[in-house]
C-alpha cells in the first residue's frame, strides 16, 4: 500500500512538497544533478533527463512565508545587492551565499542553521526564462557565474504584439533543442527522447488538474477559496512535469466538485462580493490578507498569478512550436492590451466584482503596468479596483492598516455597485 | 577662441539644446525626428530614412508630479523623466518613437507612451550566442523597417541603409580614437566635455558629428601631451549626468579615461561588420557582438574582467560605478562586478545618478575622500 494512500489533498501537498526537495538532497548525496530553475521555465528537459529540481522563487517564497527573510536579506545586502533588486532574488542569492560558504569551509553559518527555509542542495547547473521578468535572467546569470555552473537561459521574447508571431515560436524551438543539446553535454549522455515524450504528458496531466481547480471558483458561492491555489501553486510550480502534482491536484479537484455537490462552499454562506488578485500574494502577510478580505466577506475567486502556469500544450507536436507558445503566452509578457483581456477574462469567469492590485516593490513587470490595466479594464467592465503597496517576500513594504482600508474601500465600492444592480 | 574651444563649444550648444538641433533640421531638410528610447536601436535605419534619429535619456532636475499617476517612486530615475516629459509633451515633435525592452521598466514604459507620436516596439533576443537569435531579430527589424516606412512616408532602400551603415561606423571609429584621445589629453578634453562630444552625437547627423570630432581629434594631436597630475578613472554604468555633477570630477582632478556607460561607449563598442549577408541581417549581428553591458544576457558575467582590463590598459587608478536610481539590471550586475574588483585589488566607488536632484554636495564629499584615498 503506498504512503500516500486516504491522504486529503492538503497532506499531500505537504508530502510531496517535501518529497520534491528530499528528492533534491538524496540526489545530491547520490552525486547526480541538481538543477536550480526559474518558476516557469519549462522543466520537461532536465526532468527527462532524470536531473532533480529546486524552485528558487518558491523557496525564497517559503522562507518570507516562515518570517525567515530578513536574515537572508542581509546576506545579500553584505554582498551589494540594492534593496531595489527583487527580494525573490535577494532572498535567494543570501542563502544560496550561505550554502556556498557552508560548502568551501564545511561549516553552516550561523543564520543557514537558525534559518526556516527548507534545507535545499547548491544547483549543478541552472535554467532560466523570461517569461515572467528579465530579472530572471540577471539573478540566474549571478548563480551561475558564483558558483561557476553553467546556466541554460530560455529566451522567450517580450510580445509586443499579439497572438504570438510564428518567428518568435521557431526561435524558441530551436532553443530547446540548444538546451537539449547543452544538457546532453552537462550530463555526458544523449537525451532521452522517449522519456521527454513521457514527461511532457505527465506535464499536461498535472496542469489539466490544476485548471480543474482554477474551474472550481466559476461557481457561486465558490467552493473554492482562492487563496488556496498560493498554497497548491507550489507543486505547479517545482512538481508539474512529475506525478507529485497530478496526484495531489487531482485529489484536491475531486474534493471539490464533490464539495460543490454537497453544497458546501469555502465561506460557508458568507460570500458578499467576489475580488481578483493581481499579482504576487504578500507571503510574509499571507494570512492578514486573506483574513482581512474574508472579515468582510470578500472571497477571491480569480487570479492570473496562479493561471500563468496554465501551460497547455500539444504534447505530440514534434515541432515544439505549440510548447513554445505555452511558454511564451505568458500574460505579463505580452502588450498591455492582452494583458488587459487575460484579466478581464478570470474577472468573467470568476463573476468577480472588483479587483485588488499589488504594487509590488520587487516586481517592476508586474507593477508598472497596473494603472493603465486597472483602467482599461475598468472602462471595460465598469468593476472597481483599488491598489495596495507591498512585496512578495520582504515583509518590511507591506502595512497592514493600508491593506485593510484599501480593501474596505474596494468592498463597499463594490457593495454599492450590487445593490445598484439589484435595485 | 582657438579651434578646439569652438568645436567644444559648437557640441555642448547641440547637447544643451536638443529641441533647437530638431527645429534646425526641420528647417534645413523639410524633415522630422525620429526618437529612440535607450539604450540600443538598428539607427542606421533611421538616418536611412532622412530623418534625424534622436536619443531620449530624460531631463536633469526636473520635479516629477504628472509622472507620479503613471510610475510608482521605485521606477528608475531616467523613466520617471521620459515620463514627465511624456506627460507635458515634449516629445510630440517626434514623427515616431522607436523602442526597445531589454528590461522589464522598458517593457512596462513601451505600452503606455502618452504622448501623440506612435511608437514601435521591438524586442531583442536574449540568447545571442544562437543564429536563431539573428534570424529572429532580423524579422523584427523587418517590422521596425516596415513601420517606419509607414509613419515617415519613406522607402528605406538597401543603398540607403548601407550608406547609413558606413556612417555609423565612420562615427564609431572616430569616438573610440577620441576616447583614446581624450584619455591622454584630459588638460584639454575635460569632463563635461567629454561627455558634450558623446552626448550631441545624439541629436545631428553622424556625419556631422564624425567631421567635427575628427577635426577636433586633429585639432588635440597636433599638442603636446601634458603629463597629468590628477587622477585617472574608468567610469561605468547607464549615464554620467549632469555637468554640475561632472564639473566635479574637474574640481578634483579626475580624469575619465575610459567609460563604459550605456550612453556612451557602449553606443560605440560594436561596428556592423562587413560580410555577404545583407544590411539587416548584419546590424542584428551586432546585437550577438555586443559585450559587458546589464541589458545584453552574459552567463559568463564578462563585464567586471573587462573593467579591470580596461583599468590595466588605460593605467587608472579606479573604477567609479554610476549606478542609476532603481534600475535594477545595473544593480543585479553590481555585486558580482564588486566581489571582483576587490578581489583584485582596484579601488572602486559607486556614486547614484537620480535625474531628478539639483545638489551634489554628497557626492562632492565622497569623490573628495575617494581622492584623498586613492
Ligand atoms: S517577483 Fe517579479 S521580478 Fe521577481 S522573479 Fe518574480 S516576476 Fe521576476
Ligand atoms: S531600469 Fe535601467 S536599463 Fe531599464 S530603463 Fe531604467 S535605467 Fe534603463
Amino acid at each position: 500500500m503506498s504512503l500516500t494512500q486516504g491522504m486529503k489533498a492538503k497532506q499531500l501537498l505537504a508530502y510531496y512538497q517535501g518529497k520534491a526537495d528530499q528528492d533534491a538532497r538524496d540526489a545530491k548525496a547520490r552525486g547526480e544533478l541538481v538543477c536550480w530553475s526559474a518558476s516557469v521555465a519549462p522543466p520537461e528537459f532536465c526532468v527527462a533527463m532524470g536531473i532533480a529540481m529546486i524552485y528558487p522563487e518558491t523557496h525564497s517564497a517559503g522562507i518570507g512565508a516562515r518570517k525567515g527573510a530578513l536574515d537572508m536579506l542581509e546576506v545579500a545586502d553584505r554582498k551589494g545587492y540594492n534593496i531595489d533588486c527583487c527580494s525573490y532574488g535577494r532572498v535567494n542569492m543570501g542563502y544560496m551565499e550561505c550554502l556556498k560558504e557552508a560548502a568551501i569551509t564545511g561549516v553552516k553559518p550561523e543564520v543557514l542553521v537558525n534559518s526556516p527555509a527548507a534545507d535545499v542542495p547548491l544547483p549543478d547547473l541552472v535554467i532560466t526564462c523570461n517569461n515572467i521578468c528579465n530579472t530572471l535572467l540577471k539573478w540566474y546569470e549571478n548563480v551561475a557565474a558564483e558558483l561557476d555552473i553553467p546556466c541554460i537561459v530560455i529566451d522567450v521574447p517580450f510580445n509586443h504584439t499579439m497572438p504570438v508571431p510564428e518567428y518568435a515560436k521557431e526561435y524558441i524551438a530551436a532553443q530547446f533543442r540548444n538546451a537539449i543539446a547543452q544538457l546532453e553535454v552537462i550530463c555526458g549522455r544523449p537525451f532521452d527522447y522517449k522519456k521527454f515524450q513521457d514527461v511532457k504528458n505527465q506535464t499536461q496531466r498535472s496542469v489539466y488538474h490544476w485548471n480543474r481547480i482554477a474551474s472550481m471558483s466559476q461557481y457561486k458561492p465558490s467552493p473554492l477559496n482562492g487563496f488556496d491555489l498560493f498554497n497548491y501553486m507550489a507543486l505547479i510550480v517545482a512538481c508539474r512535469s512529475l506525478d507529485y502534482a497530478e496526484i495531489t491536484f487531482k485529489a484536491f479537484a475531486d474534493e471539490l466538485e464533490e464539495n460543490l455537490k454537497a453544497g458546501l462552499y469555502a465561506f460557508k454562506g458568507n460570500e458578499k462580493t467576489r475580488v481578483q488578485w493581481e499579482g504576487i500574494a504578500v507571503w510574509p502577510h499571507l494570512g492578514h490578507t486573506f483574513k482581512s478580505l474574508k472579515g468582510l466577506g470578500a472571497i477571491m475567486t480569480g487570479s492570473a498569478y496562479p493561471a500563468m502556469w496554465d501551460l497547455s500544450y500539444d504534447a505530440n507536436d514534434e515541432t515544439l512550436h505549440s510548447m513554445a507558445e505555452a511558454y511564451t503566452r505568458t500574460y505579463i509578457n505580452t502588450c498591455l492590451e492582452n494583458k488587459a483581456n487575460v484579466l478581464m477574462g478570470i474577472m468573467e469567469r470568476g463573476q468577480i466584482d472588483g479587483a485588488i492590485y499589488h504594487l509590488n516593490r520587487s516586481c517592476k513587470l508586474m507593477s508598472f503596468l497596473n494603472v493603465e490595466t486597472g483602467e482599461m479594464i475598468k472602462a471595460k467592465n465598469g468593476k472597481p479596483y483599488v491598489s495596495f503597496d507591498g512585496d512578495q517576500t520582504d515583509p518590511r513594504t507591506f502595512a497592514p492598516a493600508q491593506f485593510d482600508t484599501r480593501v474596505q474601500a474596494l468592498v463597499e465600492m463594490m457593495e454599492a455597485d450590487i445593490a445598484a444592480v439589484a435595485e | 577662441m582657438s579651434r578646439v574651444e569652438a568645436i567644444l563649444t559648437q557640441l555642448k550648444d547641440v547637447a544643451a539644446n536638443p529641441a533647437k538641433a530638431l527645429a534646425d533640421y526641420k528647417a534645413e531638410t523639410g524633415k522630422g525626428a525620429v526618437g529612440i528610447m535607450p539604450v540600443y536601436a538598428p539607427e542606421e535605419m533611421i538616418h536611412a530614412t532622412g530623418f534625424l534619429p534622436m536619443g531620449i535619456w530624460g531631463a536633469q532636475g526636473k520635479t516629477i508630479s504628472q509622472a507620479r499617476t503613471y510610475l510608482p517612486p521605485f521606477a528608475c530615475s531616467i523613466m520617471q523623466q521620459v515620463m514627465e516629459l511624456q506627460c507635458e509633451g515634449a516629445y510630440d515633435e517626434l514623427s515616431a518613437v522607436l523602442f526597445s525592452v531589454p528590461c522589464d521598466t522598458l517593457k512596462c514604459l513601451s505600452q503606455k507612451w502618452k504622448g501623440t507620436s506612435p511608437v514601435i516596439v521591438f524586442t531583442h533576443p536574449q540568447n545571442r550566442g544562437l543564429e536563431a537569435a539573428n534570424q529572429f531579430l532580423v524579422t523584427e527589424y523587418e517590422l521596425v523597417k516596415a513601420q517606419l516606412e509607414k509613419y515617415l512616408g519613406v522607402k528605406i532602400t538597401n543603398v540607403a541603409l548601407e550608406n547609413s551603415i558606413a556612417v555609423y561606423n565612420e562615427n564609431r571609429v572616430a569616438m573610440r580614437e577620441f576616447v583614446e584621445v581624450a584619455a591622454e589629453y584630459p588638460q584639454v578634453i575635460d569632463a563635461v566635455s567629454r561627455h558634450a562630444v558623446f552626448k550631441s552625437r545624439q541629436f545631428m547627423l553622424k556625419e556631422k558629428h564624425t567631421e567635427l570630432v575628427k577635426e577636433l581629434i586633429a585639432e588635440v594631436k597636433a599638442m603636446p601631451v601634458e603629463p597629468w597630475d590628477g587622477k585617472k578613472v574608468v567610469v561605468t554604468g547607464i549615464m554620467l549626468e549632469p555637468n554640475e555633477l561632472l564639473d566635479i570630477f574637474n574640481e578634483f582632478k579626475i580624469a575619465i579615461v575610459a567609460d563604459d556607460l550605456a550612453q556612451e561607449s557602449r553606443q560605440i563598442r560594436v561596428d556592423v561588420l562587413d560580410s555577404e549577408e545583407g544590411p539587416l541581417y548584419r546590424l542584428a549581428k551586432v546585437w550577438q557582438q555586443m559585450y559587458g553591458c546589464s541589458l545584453a544576457t552574459d552567463t559568463k558575467k564578462g563585464r567586471g574582467k573587462m573593467l579591470i582590463n580596461k583599468t590595466i590598459q588605460t593605467g587608472a587608478d579606479a573604477i567609479i560605478v554610476a549606478m542609476m536610481k532603481f534600475c535594477d539590471p545595473e544593480e543585479w550586475d553590481y555585486p558580482v562586478m564588486f566581489r571582483e574588483f576587490e578581489e583584485k585589488g582596484i579601488k572602486n566607488l559607486t556614486i547614484e545618478v537620480d535625474q531628478e536632484v539639483s545638489s551634489f554636495e554628497q557626492i562632492k564629499t565622497r569623490l573628495q575622500s575617494f581622492v584623498e584615498m586613492m
